[in-house]
C-alpha cells in the first residue's frame, strides 16, 4: 500500500537580498496513516517551512509531494481546495492564529462554511460536536478568543483543523506556548484523536522530550537538510549523527541525579543563504575533517534509520 | 548578623484595573543566602515575575500596589528607600536579566556603549576606563571584544542574551534576578548560556534567583527551589527535597505532566483544570479545585506552611512530618 504522504527531494528556496536562502534543501520522507513524524531542529532549520510547503502555504521550488499516491506538487486551484479538506495545520501561537473578531463557534464553523454543502443547522450541530470532541464547554460558544486562556484557544485551533475530517495534520509547535500542566492536556487530546480517527501527524517542535513522547519516527533537521531520521526510541538509544548527539545532550532533564555530560556546541547555526555544498554542520562539529566539505549522502544505517554523516561509524 | 543576603517577608502585591483587583502575590516569605541559587518555578501568571519586579521596585505604576511586606537586602528594607537610593542599587547590587533579549537592548546604541553606560552610572570612572571594562565583560561572556561597536540587530538571539548577561554582571551585583533567561533560546544555545552563567556565578559568588517554568533547567542549575502557585509559595526546599521528596500535590502534578524521555506509558498525567482566576481566589487552598487529594477541610481555610523536614516547607494540610 502506498504511504499516505510521500515527499521526494523537496526544496524550498527564498530569494533574499544576499542570495538564495535554502530553507528546505532536499528532504525526503514518507508517512503512513495513523503515524506521527516528529520534526526537530533549532530555530531557522527549516522545520516550519517544510510543513508549510507540504500544505502549499508556500510554493514548492523543486521536488515532489504525493498524497494518497497522487502527485500534488503543483496542484490546480480546484485540487488545492479539495486537498485542504485532507491536510490541515495547527499553528504554534493560539494568541495570533485566531481572528479576534470571531467567536468560538464562528471560528470553528468557518471551514465548514467555506467547504459548503451543509445547512446552517447541521453546521451548528457539527460545531457543537467538535467543541465537545476537543473538550471546550458549550458555554464558550459565544466567547471571543481574548476571553480564553492559551490552552482553550489551542483547543479552538485543533477543532478548526479537525472540522473537515482531515487525514493529515501538520502540528507546528502546537504546545510550545502552553504551560506544562496544560501542555499535557493538549498532548493527551491529540493522542486520543489520533487513535480514534487514524490521523497522521507531522509534529514540528524544538522540544525533544515532547517529540520522543508522541512520535513514531523522528527527523532531525539542520539548515534545511535532514541529518538523521529514525524510529523514536532508536534515535535516542543509538544516536549516530554528531549534531543529533549534541542536540539530545543539551536537553535539561528534570532529575538531579542524572547529571549527564553535555556536548557543548561551538558557535551558532551558520547562514542558510548560499550554503557551501559540504556538510552544513561542519563549522560546529568537533569531528570535522577536510572530507566533510564534500556533499553528504544519506545512508541507511539500519532499517528505517538514515544518517547523513560519512564518518558516523568511526565516531561512536 | 545572619548570612541571608535577601529576606522577603509577607510580600503582597495587587494590580488594580478598572474592573477588578488582581491578587498577584500573596504573603510570600523567601530568604536567599550569599552565593545561593534559588529556582522560582511556576506557571504563567503564578506571580514569579511580580516577585522579582517587587525586589527591584520596578512594578508597573500606578496599577501595581505593594500592599504589605518588607524586603531586606544587606540589612536595609528596600521598600523604605527613596527612589534616589534605590537607583544606586538597581543594576549595581541587584541586577536583572529579562526574558526576551530581543527587546531588552536599545536598538540604536551599540552593545558596548550599553554595557559601558551601566558601569559609568555606578562607578566614578572615565569613559575610556568604562569601555575597557565593558570589553572585559564581553570577553567574559564569550563575545570577542571586536564586536564592541556593533548594534543589537547584528547579533543572534543567543549572543544578545550574552550581552544582556554581560550588562547585568558588569557591576558585580550581589544578587542577580534572571527572569526566564534561556526560554527564548534553542536548547543547544541554552546549554551554552547556562554553562556560562554557572561558571560566572562560581567565579563571582553571586546569588541568583532563577525564574523559570522548566524543571530541567532548575535541576541543572539551582541549589534550592520555591514552587509558586497562584501567588503563593506552595513548596520550598533544597533541590533534593523538591526533586526527590516533593510533597505538595501541585509539585507532584507538575512532575507528572512532564513528558519523560524514558517513559513507556502512552498518556501523560496532566493536572486537571486551570489555575484559579486571580481576581477571584478561593478562600481555602488555591489548588483545591485541581487537587486529586482534596478534602472538605481544604476548601474551608487556607493551609499553613508545614515544615516536614529542616528547610522543606509545604503549604498543604496533608503534608506530614517525615
Amino acid at each position: 500500500m502506498a504511504a499516505l504522504l510521500e515527499v521526494r527531494d523537496l526544496k524550498k528556496y527564498f530569494k533574499t537580498g544576499g542570495g538564495m536562502l535554502h530553507a528546505v534543501d532536499g528532504v525526503s520522507f514518507s508517512l503512513d496513516q495513523g503515524k506521527t513524524l516528529g520534526v526537530v531542529g533549532e530555530s531557522g532549520c527549516g522545520k516550519s517551512t517544510l510543513g508549510r510547503t507540504i500544505l502549499h502555504l508556500c510554493d514548492v521550488t523543486s521536488g515532489q509531494i504525493f498524497f494518497e499516491g497522487e502527485d500534488i506538487t503543483y496542484p490546480t486551484r480546484k485540487q488545492l481546495h479539495r486537498l485542504r479538506e485532507n491536510m490541515q495545520i495547527i499553528f504554534q501561537d493560539p494568541f495570533s492564529s485566531l481572528n479576534p473578531r470571531m467567536s468560538v463557534s464562528e471560528a470553528i464553523m468557518e471551514p465548514l462554511i467555506l467547504r459548503g454543502g451543509m445547512t446552517k443547522a447541521d453546521m451548528l450541530a457539527e460545531t457543537r460536536r467538535l467543541m465537545d470532541t476537543v473538550g471546550l464547554a458549550a458555554r464558550f460558544e459565544n466567547a471571543y478568543p481574548h476571553e480564553l486562556d492559551g490552552g482553550r484557544r489551542q483547543r479552538i485551533g485543533i477543532a478548526r483543523a479537525l472540522s473537515l475530517k482531515p487525514k493529515f495534520i501538520v502540528c507546528d509547535e502546537p504546545v510550545s506556548a502552553l504551560d506544562v500542566s496544560i501542555q499535557a492536556q493538549i498532548i493527551n487530546l491529540m493522542l486520543d484523536l489520533q487513535e480514534e480517527r487514524g490521523l497522521a501527524y507531522m509534529f514540528v517542535t524544538h522540544d525533544l522530550s515532547v517529540v520522543k513522547y508522541i512520535s513514531d519516527d523522528i527527523m532531525v533537521m539542520y539548515l534545511g537538510q535532514m541529518v538523521e531520521k529514525a524510529p523514536a526510541d532508536e534515535l535516542f538509544n543509538d544516536t549516530r549523527h554528531p549534531y543529533t548527539k549534541a542536540l539530545l545532550s543539551a536537553i535539561p532533564i528534570p532529575n538531579i541525579h542524572n547529571k549527564k555530560k553535555r556536548i557543548l556546541l561551538q558557535g551558532e547555526i551558520t547562514s542558510p543563504i548560499n550554503p557551501k555544498p559540504g556538510c552544513r554542520f561542519m563549522a560546529r562539529c568537533r569531528y570535522a575533517s577536510p572530507e566533510c566539505a564534500e556533499p553528504q549522502v544519506l545512508e541507511e544505517y539500519a532499517p528505517n534509520h538514515y544518517v547523513a554523516c560519512w564518518k558516523h561509524k568511526s565516531i561512536s | 548578623m545572619n548570612d541571608n543576603l535577601l529576606e522577603i517577608r509577607n510580600l503582597a502585591v495587587e494590580y488594580h484595573t478598572d474592573d477588578a483587583v488582581i491578587y498577584a502575590v500573596n504573603d510570600i516569605n523567601l530568604t536567599i543566602k550569599k552565593g545561593e541559587t534559588i529556582g522560582l518555578v511556576g506557571e504563567t501568571g503564578a506571580g514569579k515575575t511580580t516577585i522579582a519586579k517587587s525586589i527591584l521596585r520596578i512594578l508597573p505604576s500606578p496599577q501595581a500596589k505593594l500592599v504589605s511586606g518588607e524586603i531586606h537586602f544587606q540589612g536595609q528594607d528596600l521598600l523604605q528607600l527613596s527612589e534616589k537610593e534605590m537607583r544606586k542599587i538597581r543594576g549595581n547590587k541587584i541586577a536583572m536579566i529579562f526574558q526576551d533579549p530581543m527587546t531588552a537592548l536599545n536598538p540604536i546604541e551599540t552593545v558596548g556603549f550599553q554595557i559601558a553606560e551601566t558601569i559609568r552610572l555606578h562607578n566614578k570612572i572615565s569613559r575610556v576606563e568604562a569601555e575597557r571594562r565593558a570589553c572585559d565583560m564581553l570577553e567574559l561572556v564569550g563575545i570577542p571584544m571586536e564586536r564592541f561597536g556593533e548594534y543589537p540587530h547584528q547579533f543572534s538571539g543567543g549572543m544578545k542574551q550574552r550581552v544582556v548577561i554581560a550588562m547585568a554582571l558588569a557591576c558585580n551585583p550581589e544578587l542577580l534576578l534572571a527572569d526566564e533567561p534561556t526560554t527564548a533560546l534553542d536548547v543547544t544555545i541554552q546549554a551554552q548560556v547556562l554553562e556560562m552563567m554557572q561558571s560566572l556565578k562560581d567565579k563571582l559568588n553571586t546569588s541568583v534567583i532563577l525564574i523559570t517554568h522548566d524543571l530541567g533547567v532548575v535541576a541543572d542549575f539551582c541549589d534550592s527551589v520555591a514552587v509558586v502557585y497562584a501567588g503563593e509559595i506552595v513548596e520550598r526546599g533544597t533541590a533534593q527535597h523538591i526533586f526527590d521528596e516533593a510533597a505538595h500535590p501541585y509539585t507532584l502534578g507538575l512532575f507528572g505532566s512532564l513528558p519523560k524521555l524514558d517513559a513507556t506509558e502512552r498518556r501523560l498525567k496532566p493536572i486537571k483544570g486551570l489555575m484559579p482566576d486571580p481576581t477571584n481566589l478561593p478562600k481555602g487552598c488555591r489548588f483545591y479545585d485541581r487537587c486529586p487529594e482534596a478534602t472538605e477541610k481544604c476548601a474551608e481555610a487556607p493551609p499553613e506552611d508545614i515544615e516536614i523536614a529542616p528547610g522543606h516547607t509545604v503549604k498543604c494540610v496533608l503534608a506530614r512530618k517525615m
